[in-house]
This record gives structure tokens, C-alpha cells and sequence, in this order.
């Protein structure tokens, strides 16, 4: 035996029992995070060393049991049976025996050593529940050390147990055996002999355990025997159907269900032994929050009051760092544009790279503030009470209570992100309301798809701005909600999930455990985003601008901007430095027009501006023409594309061309441009966006090609079409690549659908032609 | 003695759980939550819209649809209540 071996431990328990703050305990800062083999749930692992020995913990997913009717509760399962790690290190919540054990007795029905952390013994003490510790040991076999696990009481004794448990000589799988009740006892034993003389393979899983499961009726154990045992079932199916049938007319219920009322009895015999109550539960502070924020009439107002103050401290909080971020990367821009000379790998380098990377870790604080206040709220037990307020309304169509969570954060009050919306699903335990959700989300008003909006709603409802954006937030709601019902009536049909939830009493969140939440959340956006967006927007950059412009026609604009240079030369030599100043100002105006128009020209006879010109048979039936076109192809890579596009392809001076504002030509009052230039440097950046979209804006609003309608039609398309690349790469990790697939297709196909339905149908009203 | 379902359960009215009709999964996990027959619950209130129901079990909060509630018989004393 080598002494070295590295001890496996899985950390298993309740939800809220207190699992994630002993994992932090016991690993400190340095968690690893993948993914379990095959499924897209996150797994977890870290290691410490005591006594010489490296101990590897896994985190199992927090689960009330070992059934395999949820994806958790699999994960935790396989993991135990197939990996056999050395112990499981059970947490249980010691204010909450009852509940807690029947996890704990499912371990030990399956006979793996198992380490019981009796967690919160502080409030159990409080509380007056007395647990006599070495009697519950004695009772279930198993090791059992109280702790405290938010103060990290009781740590080194977990620690030494730990080891001493891996080392010890009886380590084996030991399954203990509960007694069903006579009548079902009689039955395992029958199942049993049968499936001892089978082909089942019965090297990994106890003989008894795998009975008792197949009694009842767990859908893992049913696939395997009917894969594995197909013999066995003709002989199984008459013991479990006559055992139903009988206890149908004795006990008037199903099997499974006594099976579990069984292990319930087992549990409360134990309790009655064990704990000693000294006093019962005085009213507690947490049902006196309970009584105040699920009051029936004001729940929902302070619901509303929570959600805006999450979206105050996020803007408050995330402000100065964006601020700072921007600035740097504006710097390394500018580095690059005065250090490098002309040409394709400074563009890319500048539109490409450093846009592109700066686009994600610019969206970052903004991301990692949001999570922060969700944290928060998950840690502190408001979270589920969210659910428990909102769910009548979310389970109309087919969502889950806690469906909300994930929409707002994506936008529901203008200005969210999708990709923390689609993280924040992970709550929902069924995966058909955590897809649907998941497919909705990105149509919401995300801070990125602002821009747009303003400048649409700037051309074209200047006299009802405030009431359209409004009406916008309203419609993205009705159509996430709508298109949530479709999906589960036609994509992901079913029943959902039993909504059966618990109400965690109120706690307050430590700081180490929000900000560490926070942070994996935020690392793990920007190793997903990171990778992707890079890659994207090169190959977007190189779609618009590749092929480049034939030759002969760039030599026209050449050409072009070569006379008008010379006739400022001219200037000079005629009038004299000073004199020709004024005339060669309004000169350079006309080659920066000339500059554009051929920058417009590039980007249409580019590969972006040919499929959009391809699209325009399709696109004109909602309104757009191929600008509109490429700048939507744009937008794939993240929605803020689309503004800066549309102003390229219209020939609008973009916010990245700084030499448009001091020579101060721009269409309307150039002069406000030239006095950006003067102001600080994140000021700038936002004012030309302004500038964008003051100057799009008045040109698309006399533009005939444009209308109300069509800009309704635009609105609706950029609020439903594809999400941004960032979000699809979240959802591929999230949920598998092909719901990623479906969402960017399915999402761009209704978007027309309701584009076609509005902008037709709004003419053959007769309205904006 | 009084058998009702948890639906019809006023709030603040409280009971021990004479039986959960029904099996599959929804029956289990309702059972796996603790509410099981035996146990004492009480009800705590209904959200706005009157659904979900909020009960207290074992001195714990848990929220359930009422269509889950359903299935849940809840044997009420005569003069518990308000």
C-alpha cells in the first residue's frame, strides 16, 4: 500500500445545508471547475493537505437525495458509484436533522464511508436541539463531528477524521440495511436472489441497494437492468407488481411512496434517540422578515424595490471600474494607432483585437457587480422567496418561478446582459423550464441593444422617446413569455418538475463567500467570452473587409481625394498659409466625405456587405435594405456592432476615427464634435456614440428609404434576433451546443417571422409608407 | 377528526399529514422534502396570486403549488385554526 495515495472525498449534502461554505473551508481560494463527464453540469474540486496526506475534494451538487429523476441528483450518483471515492463527506444541517438524514441514509444504503459534518451545531444550540453526537454515530455507523462551518469551528477535527477515516483498515463499502416493513423486506429479499444469480454487474453497486431501487422504480436502475438484465425482468416485473397491489388495498398507496414514508419512520425513530429538544422554537427573526416581505399585498412591491436596487448598486458600483477599463483600452488603442504604420494588422489589431477583447473585459465589472448583488441575494435566502412570490405568473407559461431572476438580470428593466441572465439559470432544477428560460433571455432589453434603440427612437419618435422605450421593455417581456409558452408546448414538451421548494431562513451573506461567488462566476464569463469573442470578431472584421476594393475603384477615391489635396496645396501657394487656413479647412471636410464614402463603398463590395446585399430580397419585406443588413451580421458578434456598422455603411463618421472630430465636418452643428476632443477621455468615448447616434439619426429620418414602421420593424428584430456570440458560447457551455445552435437560428427565424407580421401588416394598414 | 387537502387549508391553520395520495416522481419529492405522513405542518400563507402555499415543517419553510398541495391530506383538529 503506498502511503502517498491521494485521499478522493465527495462533499455531498442538502442545498442550504452549508456544502459550499465547508468546500471553501476545506480548499480555500483555489477551486477547480469543469464539467462532469457528459453532462454540462459544473463539478467542482480542490485539495488540501493535512497530516501529510493530499486529500482531493469534489463537490457533489446539492441534492435532497439520490433518485435519479433530476440531472444533480444523477451527477451526485454516478460520481459515487462509478469514481468510488474513498469517503463522502456528508454535510448535514443540524437545525434540520429530519430532512437532512434521508440524504445521509441513502450514502449508507449504498454502503459508502461516510463522514457526517453536523453544520449549523451553533443555531441548533440556540434553537435548544441537543444532538447527542456519538449516539447518532453508533446509530448509523458512520463518523460524525460537529462544526460550524461559516466560522470554521470544528475544522481540524473534520480534518483529522477525514484522514483517519481514509486510512482505516475496515474502509470498505459497508452497506447498511434499513427494514421496510415486513412485506416489502420479503420482496428485496426476493429480488435479491434473483438478481445475485443474474448478469447484472454487481461489482459496483450493493446487491440490496440496487433492489431496493429497482423496487422503487428508479428509472437508472430500470435502463440498466432492461439493458443488462433483459432476462432478469419476466421474473422481477410479477414480485413488484403483486407487492404494489397489495400494499394498494393494505396501506392504500404506491410503493415508492411507502418505500419512502419508511425511511422517513426510520429517520424519526433515530431522532427521538438522539436529539433532545429542550424548548421549542420561539418565533424566529426569520419568519418575523417572512411576515413583512411575503406579505401578500407588499411582496410584490418590495420584490420590484429589490430588483431596482440590484440594478442601482451594479451601475453604481461597476461605473468607475468600466470607466477605467475603457480608458486603458482606448490607450492601448492609441499606442497602436501612433506606433504602428498603416496597414491590415494594425486594423485588425485595433478593430479586431483590441475592440474585441476590449469589448468583453469592458462588459466585465458590469457582469461581476451583477453577480455580486445575485450573491447576495441567493445567499442571504431572498432569491427563493423570489420564486415563491412570482411563480403563479411564470408557471402560465410554462417557466418556473425562478425564471424571473434570469430575465431581469438579461435586461427586464433596461440595460441587464443575457450572459449573467443565462448563468443565473442554474437554479432551475428541471432542464425543460431551464432551457426555455435559457432560449428567452437574450430577448430582453441588454445594455447592448440600447444604442440602437435610442438612435431609432431619436429619428423617429421624438416626440414620444420615453413611452416607446417603455413600450419596447414591455413588448421584449410579452414576447420572452410568449415565446417561453411556444416553447414548451412545441420544443420541450412535459410536465414540469414538482415546484416543491425550500424557503431557507434568512441568513446574512458572508463577504468571503459573495465576493468568491462572484468571482467564479465572473472568471468563468471571461474564459468562455474570451476565447470565442477574440475569434469572432476577427473573422466579422475580416468579413467586412474582405475582398477589398477592386483596384480601379479605389483609384477613383484616391484620385479624388489626390485633387482636392492639390488644390489645397494650391491654396497655399495662391494665398499664402494664413490665408488659405479657412478654404483648406472646409478642403479637408470634403476628403474626410471622400474618405467615408469610400470606407462605405469597402464595407459594401466587402464579404458582410455582399451577404447582406444577398439578404436584401429577404430583408426589404421588413424594411431593410443591405446597410441595415451588414450591420445585423455585425451585431452577431456583440450588439453594440450594429450602431458603429450602420454609421460606417451610411458613411457616418465612426467613434473610432478620431481625426472626423478635429477636423469637425460632421453633418448639423460640426462644431460640438471639435469640442469632445477637449473633454476627458471617457467622456469622449460616450459623447461620440452620442454624436452617432444624434447624426444617424437625422440622417435616417429624412431618408426615404426609412420609416416609423421600418424602424419598429428594426427594434423588434435586434430585441429578438440571434444573440450576441458571447451569450451563444454561455449557452453552449451551459446546456450543450446544440441548444446554442437552436437558439442562434431558431431566435433569428422568429424575429423575422414578427418583423414580417408588423412591418406588412403595418402597411397594409397604411401606416409609415 | 378532520381529513382535508392541503389546499383547503386556511393560513396560520395547522395539522398532521395523514397521507399523500399518489406516487411517480411528484409523489416522491414531495415526500423527500420531509412531508411525509406523521409529520405536523402548518400553513404559513399563499403568495399574491394565491398560489404557491408556504407551510412550516419541523420549525422549516417550504413552498409547494397548489396542485401539489393537492395531493397532500392533512388531518386538521377541530379547533385549531385562527
Amino acid at each position: 500500500m503506498s502511503e502517498k495515495k491521494q485521499i478522493v472525498i465527495a462533499l455531498a449534502g442538502n442545498p442550504n445545508a452549508g456544502k459550499t461554505s465547508l468546500f471553501n473551508k476545506l480548499t480555500g481560494l483555489r477551486a477547480h471547475v469543469g464539467n462532469y463527464p457528459g453532462v454540462t453540469v459544473e463539478q467542482k474540486w480542490g485539495e488540501f493537505t493535512h497530516n501529510g496526506r493530499t486529500v482531493k475534494v469534489v463537490d457533489l451538487p446539492g441534492t435532497y437525495s439520490l433518485n435519479s429523476y433530476s440531472l444533480d441528483e444523477r451527477v451526485a450518483r454516478d460520481f459515487v458509484i462509478n469514481e468510488r471515492p474513498d469517503l463522502v463527506v456528508n454535510v448535514v444541517d443540524a437545525t434540520n436533522l429530519e430532512r437532512n438524514l434521508y440524504l445521509t441514509l441513502q450514502f449508507l444504503e449504498l454502503g459508502l464511508p461516510t463522514v457526517i459534518a453536523l453544520n449549523m451545531m451553533d443555531l441548533a444550540g440556540s434553537k435548544g436541539i441537543n444532538i447527542d453526537t456519538g449516539k447518532l454515530a453508533q446509530d448509523l455507523g458512520a463518523r460524525v463531528v460537529p462544526v460550524v462551518a461559516t466560522s470554521g469551528k470544528g475544522m481540524e477535527d473534520l480534518l483529522n477524521t477525514i484522514v483517519e477515516a481514509a486510512e482505516a483498515p475496515s474502509s470498505g463499502w459497508k452497506p447498511i440495511e434499513i427494514s421496510y416493513g415486513q412485506d416489502i423486506d420479503e420482496a428485496i429479499g426476493r429480488v435479491e436472489e434473483l438478481m445475485s444469480t443474474s448478469s447484472l454487474p454487481l461489482d459496483k453497486m450493493p446487491l440490496r441497494w440496487l433492489a431496493v431501487k429497482y423496487l422503487e422504480g428508479d428509472p437508472a436502475v430500470d435502463q440498466l437492468i432492461t439493458t443488462q438484465g433483459q432476462a432478469l425482468l419476466p421474473r422481477l416485473e410479477p414480485i413488484k407488481a403483486k407487492l404494489a397491489g397489495h400494499l394498494r388495498t393494505t396501506v392504500d398507496d404506491e410503493l415508492e411512496g411507502v418505500m419512502t414514508d419508511r425511511r422517513y419512520g426510520f429517520i424519526s425513530g433515530l431522532r427521538r434517540i438522539v436529539v433532545n429538544q429542550t424548548r421549542q422554537d420561539t418565533r424566529e427573526i426569520s419568519d418575523t422578515i417572512d411576515k413583512v416581505l411575503l406579505n401578500r399585498l407588499f411582496a410584490p412591491f418590495f420584490f420590484l424595490a429589490v430588483i431596482y436596487g440590484l440594478y442601482q448598486f451594479t451601475f453604481w458600483a461597476s461605473e468607475p471600474v468600466v470607466g477605467w477599463l475603457e480608458a486603458f483600452f482606448e490607450f492601448l488603442g492609441e499606442t497602436v494607432e501612433s506606433g504602428m504604420s498603416e496597414g491590415l494588422l494594425k486594423d485588425l489589431l485595433l478593430e479586431g483585437i483590441i475592440g474585441g477583447v476590449g469589448g468583453v473585459v469592458g462588459f466585465a465589472p458590469l457582469i461581476a457587480f451583477m453577480f455580486v448583488g445575485i450573491s447576495i441575494l441567493e445567499d442571504s435566502g431572498y432569491m427563493a422567496r423570489v420564486a415563491f412570490i412570482v411563480d403563479r405568473v411564470f408557471r402560465a407559461f410554462g417557466l418556473h418561478g425562478n425564471s424571473v431572476v434570469a430575465m431581469i438580470v438579461g435586461g427586464g428593466i433596461a440595460g441587464g446582459c443575457a450572459i449573467p441572465g443565462v448563468m443565473a439559470t442554474r437554479t432551475l432544477r428541471d432542464p425543460k423550464e431551464r432551457i426555455a428560460t435559457i432560449l428567452v433571455t437574450p430577448f430582453m432589453t441588454c445594455g447592448a441593444k440600447l444604442p440602437v434603440f435610442l438612435m431609432l427612437v431619436a429619428a423617429f419618435f421624438q416626440d414620444n422617446q420615453a413611452l416607446v422605450m417603455v413600450g419596447l421593455t414591455i413588448f421584449a417581456w410579452l414576447i420572452a413569455l410568449i415565446s417561453a409558452k411556444i416553447l414548451r408546448v412545441f420544443v420541450l414538451p412535459g410536465e414540469s418538475a414538482p415546484f416543491v421548494l425550500e424557503l431557507p431562513p434568512y441568513r446574512m451573506p458572508t463577504l468571503s463567500g459573495v465576493l468568491l461567488h462572484a468571482w467564479e462566476r465572473t472568471w468563468s464569463y471571461i474564459k468562455k467570452a474570451g476565447t470565442v469573442i477574440v475569434a469572432i470578431t476577427i473573422i466579422i472584421w475580416l468579413m467586412m473587409t474582405f475582398p477589398s476594393l477592386p483596384e480601379e475603384r479605389q483609384a477613383v477615391f484616391d484620385g479624388r481625394v489626390a485633387a482636392v489635396e492639390e488644390t489645397m496645396a494650391s491654396n497655399i501657394e495662391t494665398y499664402g498659409e494664413e490665408e488659405a487656413a479657412p478654404m483648406n479647412e472646409e478642403l479637408a471636410g470634403q476628403i474626410e466625405a471622400i474618405e467615408l464614402e469610400a470606407e462605405s463603398a469597402t464595407l459594401r463590395n466587402s464579404a458582410a456587405g455582399r451577404i447582406g446585399g444577398a439578404l436584401e430580397p429577404l430583408s426589404q419585406l421588413i424594411g431593410f435594405d443591405w446597410r441595415t443588413n451588414i450591420a445585423l451580421v455585425g451585431g452577431f458578434a456583440a450588439k453594440e456592432v450594429v450602431l458603429s456598422t450602420l454609421g460606417t455603411a451610411y458613411a457616418m463618421a465612426p467613434g473610432a476615427a478620431p481625426a472626423a472630430d478635429e477636423a469637425g465636418i460632421e453633418a448639423g452643428d460640426g462644431s460640438a464634435a471639435s469640442d469632445v476632443a477637449a473633454t476627458a477621455v471617457e467622456e469622449e468615448e460616450e459623447d461620440e456614440e452620442e454624436a452617432l447616434i444624434r447624426t444617424l439619426a437625422e440622417k435616417l429620418s429624412v431618408d426615404p428609404a426609412w420609416s416609423p414602421l421600418a424602424a419598429i420593424s428594426l427594434m423588434v428584430f435586434v430585441l429578438i434576433y440571434a444573440p450576441c456570440f458571447v451569450t451563444i458560447a454561455v449557452i453552449g457551455k451551459e446546456i450543450g451546443y446544440k441548444w446554442a445552435a437552436f437558439s442562434l437560428i431558431a431566435s433569428t427565424a422568429w424575429a423575422y417571422v414578427l418583423c414580417l407580421v408588423i412591418f406588412q401588416g403595418g402597411r397594409m394598414m397604411g401606416w409609415g409608407i | 377528526m378532520t381529513i382535508i387537502s392541503m389546499r383547503q387549508m386556511a393560513a396560520n391553520q395547522s395539522g398532521t399529514i395523514s397521507r399523500i395520495k399518489g406516487g411517480g416522481e411528484l409523489g416522491v419529492r414531495i415526500r423527500e422534502m420531509g412531508i411525509v405522513p406523521g409529520a405536523e405542518i402548518q400553513i404559513v400563507g399563499r403568495a399574491p396570486l394565491n398560489d404557491p402555499v408556504h407551510i412550516k415543517l419541523y420549525g422549516n419553510n417550504l413552498t409547494l403549488r397548489n396542485n401539489e398541495a393537492d395531493h397532500i391530506m392533512v388531518d386538521v383538529a377541530e379547533e385549531s385554526g385562527k
